[in-house]
């Protein structure tokens, strides 16, 4: 059986190796991106100078060809299912027996004027680092990025890196406000200036300027300013990068729809990742999730069921993590920018503004219901073991000194977070217990 | 990718836009090199003070000035920018210059110490004032060494302002570089006629109790006899002890001057070690084979010494000594493990030649209470652990499935865990059970299958 993939992200090369381990039928992942897959999680340290393309690939070149993985660079065009045959841009196709769509995303753009302009972008592909490289080789003397998210940070962060000056458009009032709760979103905005970023709340892109020969000369915002610039991050999201299935049989909504099996509206055409829209997602999950995780747990999962063993897409309790310019930021468990109905929550700083913790609960049994962490590490097991549990936010904090993950000899945030929680709430005081106990209590029981 | 940067900066390189504390201490630093070049040379012999005092100042001071100047206006944080740009310390043109010169000092010093009169000279001031006698190639090395770890390790202090971990190893090993390999070995000549350094313990220190030695160092009555207990003991009943609980870093990257070297002068080169499966291969024989050798050939040498001569024959013991002296002691742990820094990274000969390094290695693999912990589910594959493991240990090979790193060559210097953008790696101990090398997922899977070994 010839089994295609088309994608060498993390969900085309997850399921790659899935099926490998599992079964001894012929694999083959296309991609037209690059030759051999590597970490889009790592693209900014590429042009940030921490790392070349070659230590972004988890994988050495020999490992595809000892695993007897076969690699095809193309971008395919078409594909029919009548025939079980894709057709690449070049013209010529493939058989396939079985065949996983694994194609990832593109970048947002809302039908601004110019958005297709030279020297604009989005930041997912490595084509996507081409062009900024390209935009960038001469210098330029202003960035402007709209949008303001995690993909937005890490342009800005990318370009300061290189000494250009950055502006960041941001249509909240706060940063990432439709994600973090108002504490959290301050803390970022805070940060995100306290770098020298040139940081426009509430303000929205209205047209990108040509320079006369196709490049962007410069911005004007929704206020009427214009500012200018070589470069236009775009980076409002991302959505399905499908334009190559909408002419096949396969159904698609705003991205290949598939069931908990992975399993297109054809059979034997399956799709994990970005690309791959729930008909009915897992409760606490999006239709489409955009996360490096998800697309590694479906995957395997489509993996899985090629190879005949069902098996429902099972991502466990949400969590994420991020990095905002130096403060890392870890979730787990819902907490979401507003309250739900009968929810209840804490939250604590420390003095110097880096580092926070915010609790969520249920008001009605105080059942744990999500954390979110700044500047400081928490453990991703732990948390899954207590939200398992369904341990009370009074049980979490007690124990938390078992999920603190810093590295040794960092500043303990406990006793500050617990005398915080004790003057805000006197009637449900908590006495921290020591690591030694807990250690016994959580791991050995 | 296209940006390469020519500059002589091996401090987050930033060319266009150096500041005036910079080239304040650029300016300093370019002073010391000169009186440095122009000593070597033999210039300026009967001002040796001025000279030496120009060099010391424009070294140490231009150099806390210039690194003060890049990091101490930054907000704190990881601080790898255009690493990969800079020429000296990614391999370039200018990478291949100091490798070539620093290999070269090594042969001078090890082999041809006449070409290093000149330097020699411009220590004699110091020498005087702290030995009362004139400098030898020997003192001009330590006390180099020993500024290089003081600066630079102050410069890695200011780059990890933000990580307690950093700080107080850094302490750690720049006091034991300062104090027991520089400051007490002098002070004890002074007083005994011997020097001991006290944090350097057979295998690394390979002769330490070679019959030869042992007669030598016994000689100096009481102190050696002390000596010489305090090494076995640190060797035999310390190591493995002090490696169980903590790991062999408590010695790599806490004590060791040669770790001291690596970690601080050697930093800006980390990322230069080999991640390949084939170097960990070489590595596996290779650092296991200099184990094997030495303690053979020291075992050989006190039977012999104990059958007065009648195993070996004194000239075939001697001959065998003076080779692994020569091939170890000098081009590996040397010309090739310093000279090299900036062609194999800064942990060349740690990885793959220091046989104490290999002996607390193995017991870290197999009897320790360290480990590095990976976090649950939470790693996204963007290799910056492997990158910067100055081990050549592929870090993300483990993380990116759940697993916790248990490697004979870790020398826990933390830096996989400072790099880590989403607080998935941590440096602790813990009770030796399944956890420690195991998978941390629990049985129904944060990642069902990232769990299976696949493909290994």
């Amino acid at each position: 059986m010839h089994i295609v993939i088309i994608g060498n992200g993390i969900s085309g090369i997850t399921a790659a190796r899935t099926l490998r381990k599992h079964s001894d039928h012929e694999i083959t992942v296309i991609s037209g991106e690059t030759d051999h897959f590597f970490s889009r999680t790592a693209l900014m340290y590429i042009y940030m100078g921490h790392m070349r393309y070659q230590e972004t690939k988890p994988y050495e070149d020999w490992f595809w060809s000892k695993n007897r993985i076969n690699l095809k660079k193309a971008w395919v065009k078409q594909i029919d299912t009548d025939n079980n045959h894709i057709l690449f841009s070049d013209d010529s196709g493939m058989h396939y027996d079985r065949l996983l769509i694994a194609s990832g995303s593109k970048s947002n753009k809302f039908g601004w004027p110019g958005q297709d302009l030279d020297g604009v972008q989005g930041l997912y592909s490595f084509q996507d680092l081409e062009a900024m490289e390209r935009t960038t080789k001469h210098g330029i003397s202003r960035a402007v990025i709209v949008g303001g998210g995690l993909i937005g940070i890490e342009m800005a962060e990318m370009l300061h890196s290189r000494h250009y000056p950055v502006t960041l458009l941001v249509r909240e009032q706060s940063y990432w406000n439709n994600v973090l709760p108002a504490q959290e979103s301050a803390m970022i905005t805070r940060h995100i200036r306290e770098h020298g970023f040139d940081l426009r709340l509430g303000v929205e892109l209205k047209e990108i300027l040509d320079d006369g020969t196709g490049k962007v000369k410069g911005v004007v915002t929704s206020e009427g300013e214009t500012i200018d610039c070589q470069l236009v991050g775009l980076t409002a999201g991302v959505s399905p990068n499908i334009e190559f299935v909408k002419s096949s049989k396969i159904v698609c909504g705003r991205g290949i729809i598939v069931n908990q099996f992975q399993q297109t509206n054809i059979n034997g055409v399956y799709a994990a990742g970005d690309c791959a829209q729930m008909e009915t997602p897992p409760a606490d999950r999006r239709p489409i999730e955009q996360v490096w995780y998800t697309g590694k747990i479906q995957g395997e999962t489509a993996a899985l069921n090629i190879l005949g063993r069902p098996t429902a897409y099972n991502p466990g309790y949400w969590y994420n993590s991020a990095k905002f310019l130096d403060i890392e930021y870890q979730t787990y468990g819902m907490v979401l920018p507003v309250l739900r109905e009968g929810e209840e929550a804490f939250y604590w700083e420390d003095a110097n503004g880096k580092r926070s913790i915010h609790l969520v609960w249920r008001k009605q049994d105080r059942r744990f219901i999500g954390i979110n962490n700044f500047g400081i590490r928490l453990r991703h097991t732990t948390f899954n073991h207590w939200l398992k549990q369904q341990a009370t936010v009074d049980e979490v904090l007690r124990d938390i000194r078992a999920a603190a993950f810093d590295p040794e000899f960092f500043k303990p945030f406990e006793k500050e977070l617990i005398s915080a929680w004790n003057i805000q709430f006197p009637d449900h005081q908590i006495q921290l217990n020591n690591k030694r106990s807990l250690r016994a209590r959580i791991f050995h029981s | 990718m296209s940006e390469v940067n020519s500059s002589l900066s091996l401090a987050n390189p930033h060319p266009a836009n150096y500041n005036g504390t910079q080239k304040l201490g650029l300016a300093l630093i370019a002073i010391g090199v000169l009186s440095l070049a122009l000593a070597w040379v033999g210039i300026g012999k009967d001002q040796a003070l001025y000279f030496f005092i120009a060099m010391l100042a424009g070294l140490m001071g231009g150099g806390l000035i210039y690194f003060y100047g890049t990091y101490g206006k930054l907000p704190a944080g990881i601080k790898n920018n255009r690493v990969f740009f800079s020429s000296i310390a990614s391999r370039g043109a200018l990478g291949w210059m100091l490798g070539i010169i620093l290999t070269g000092f090594y042969i001078s010093l090890y082999f041809f110490p006449k070409y290093l009169n000149g330097l020699i000279s411009l220590f004699d001031p110091l020498s005087q004032l702290v030995r009362g006698k004139d400098s030898d190639q020997w003192f001009v090395y330590g006390t180099f060494y020993t500024i290089a770890v003081l600066v630079m390790g102050i410069k890695f202090m200011m780059k990890y302002r933000h990580n307690r971990y950093q700080l107080i190893r850094t302490s750690s090993v720049t006091f034991f570089q300062l104090i027991l390999a520089w400051t007490l070995p002098i002070i004890m000549e002074n007083l005994y006629n011997y020097g001991p350094y006290l944090s350097y313990f057979w295998p690394l220190d390979y002769d330490a109790i070679f019959p030869g030695s042992l007669s030598y160092v016994l000689k100096s009555g009481k102190l050696g006899q002390f000596v010489v207990v305090w090494g076995l003991i640190m060797t035999f009943v310390a190591t493995p002890i002090l490696t169980y609980f903590f790991g062999k870093r408590w010695y790599c990257s806490w004590v060791c001057g040669c770790g001291g070297l690596a970690e601080t002068a050697g930093d800006p080169f980390r990322h230069l070690s080999d991640k390949s499966l084939r170097a960990w291969k070489i590595e596996r024989w290779l650092i296991h084979s200099v184990l094997a050798f030495i303690i053979i050939l020291t075992v050989l040498l006190l039977v012999d010494n104990a059958a007065t001569g009648k195993v070996l024959g004194d000239a075939a013991g001697k001959s065998l000594a003076k080779t692994y002296s020569f091939l170890i002691g000098s081009i590996f742990a040397g010309v090739i493990g310093t000279g090299f820094y900036p062609i194999l990274g800064n942990r060349a000969w740690c990885r793959f030649g220091c046989p104490m390094a290999a002996y607390m290695g193995i017991i870290q693999r197999f009897k320790s209470r360290f480990r590095i912990t990976t976090n649950g589910a939470q790693c996204i594959s963007c290799g910056n652990c492997s990158t910067y493991c100055e081990m050549g240990i592929d870090v993300r090979w483990y993380a990116q499935r759940g697993q916790n790193i248990v490697r004979a060559s870790c020398v826990g210097c933390g830096i996989c865990s400072a790099v880590c953008p989403r607080g998935v790696l941590k440096l602790e101990t813990g009770p030796e059970n399944a956890q420690r090398t195991g998978i941390q997922l629990d049985s129904h899977g944060l990642i069902p299958l990232e769990a299976v070994k696949i493909l290994d």
